[in-house]
């Protein structure tokens, strides 16, 4: 009976310090919090975003987020805040801009050119075979 | 025509090959500098064991190494011996001694030598964040007004010194001149 109690004061410890360390004055702050934490990269770590991530700089990253959300900044002045320093590294989710236009740009321009190619090597085939066809007659 | 059409998977092929070639010799841990080109961040902090709050004004004057250093980064160990080779050879280097213990830092550099004109006590990490710092130790090479010329994350060892900065220190040194 006793361990039985002395376990279950234990478990109720374990569960007492899971609980969300982070908290903000307004609740609002917490879901965006969280989004911002999904979409951004930790800078040490190039497979793990910010929410993954227990490095340091990551650590370091999430109380500026958490500073910046209080602050009243919107999302996208934090990311503004954050690329400033860090780069558009941390982006998951890339902007469009002369660094980048090739990688959002080239899935279509390759499909293009095999459109071409598709096309192009069809009507060739085509009078080659209709030429086939004459010579036949 | 024909010969083209039909060479154009070839070409195609081959032209991934070389970009995707290209592609594994570039460093996927290698981030761009956003800071390149722009000023130093402005801060108010003091130096170690100064009681004076130092602010980014009185960091003018001369081109100098800005080197992010913590007695808790195993690298800044190994990069040392450099730095007080360099501030040997005249390399003006100030230190921005980053989320670390002022009293660690102090008897490190009573330790090791101290190659630094002055180290800013950054315990906050407040600059180190405007700086975009992500790994010490890191290195800039900030001009005599203040623009960062140059970035480079890692240990500074003599041939990343002769390859990246040696020239572009000296230059802006003989700039002022």
């Amino acid at each position: 009976m006793r361990y039985l109690l002395l376990f279950l004061i234990s478990l109720l410890i374990s569960v007492l310090n899971a609980e969300q360390l982070i908290t903000f004055s307004d609740d609002a702050y917490l879901k965006r919090y969280q989004n911002l934490l999904e979409e951004l990269r930790c800078p040490k770590c190039q497979n793990q975003n910010l929410a993954d991530s227990n490095a340091p700089i990551s650590n370091d990253l999430k109380e500026e987020i958490q500073r910046l959300l209080e602050q009243g900044l919107d999302d996208k002045d934090i990311k503004r805040a954050l690329t400033e320093r860090y780069s558009d590294f941390i982006l998951y989710d890339p902007k469009f801009n002369k660094n980048t236009y090739f990688l959002w740009l080239a899935p279509f321009i390759v499909l293009l050119i095999g459109f071409w190619w598709v096309y192009s090597m069809s009507t060739k085939n085509y009078i080659s075979q209709s030429k086939d066809r004459d010579l036949e007659k | 025509m024909k010969k083209i059409l039909l060479s154009a998977p070839i070409i195609f092929f081959l032209l991934t090959l070389g970009f995707l070639y290209r592609g594994l010799e570039n460093d996927p841990k290698h981030l761009p500098s956003a800071l390149i080109g722009k000023n130093i961040p402005t801060f108010e902090l003091r130096t170690l064991d100064a009681e004076n709050v130092l602010t980014q004004e009185q960091l003018l004057g001369q081109p100098f190494l800005l080197n992010v250093w913590a007695t808790w980064c195993y690298a800044c160990r190994i990069e040392h011996p450099m730095l007080v080779e360099l501030s040997k050879r005249g390399v003006k280097i100030i230190g921005l001694n980053y989320k670390d213990q002022e009293s660690l830092a102090g008897d490190w550099l009573d330790d090791k030598g101290d190659p630094y004109i002055f180290s800013i006590f950054d315990p906050d990490g407040k600059l180190g964040f405007d700086l975009g710092v992500y790994g010490a130790p890191e290195t800039y090479l900030v001009d005599a007004y203040g623009i960062i010329m140059h970035k480079r994350v890692g240990v500074l060892d003599e041939r990343i010194w002769q390859n990246e900065f040696k020239d572009k220190y000296y230059a802006l040194e003989n700039a002022i001149k």
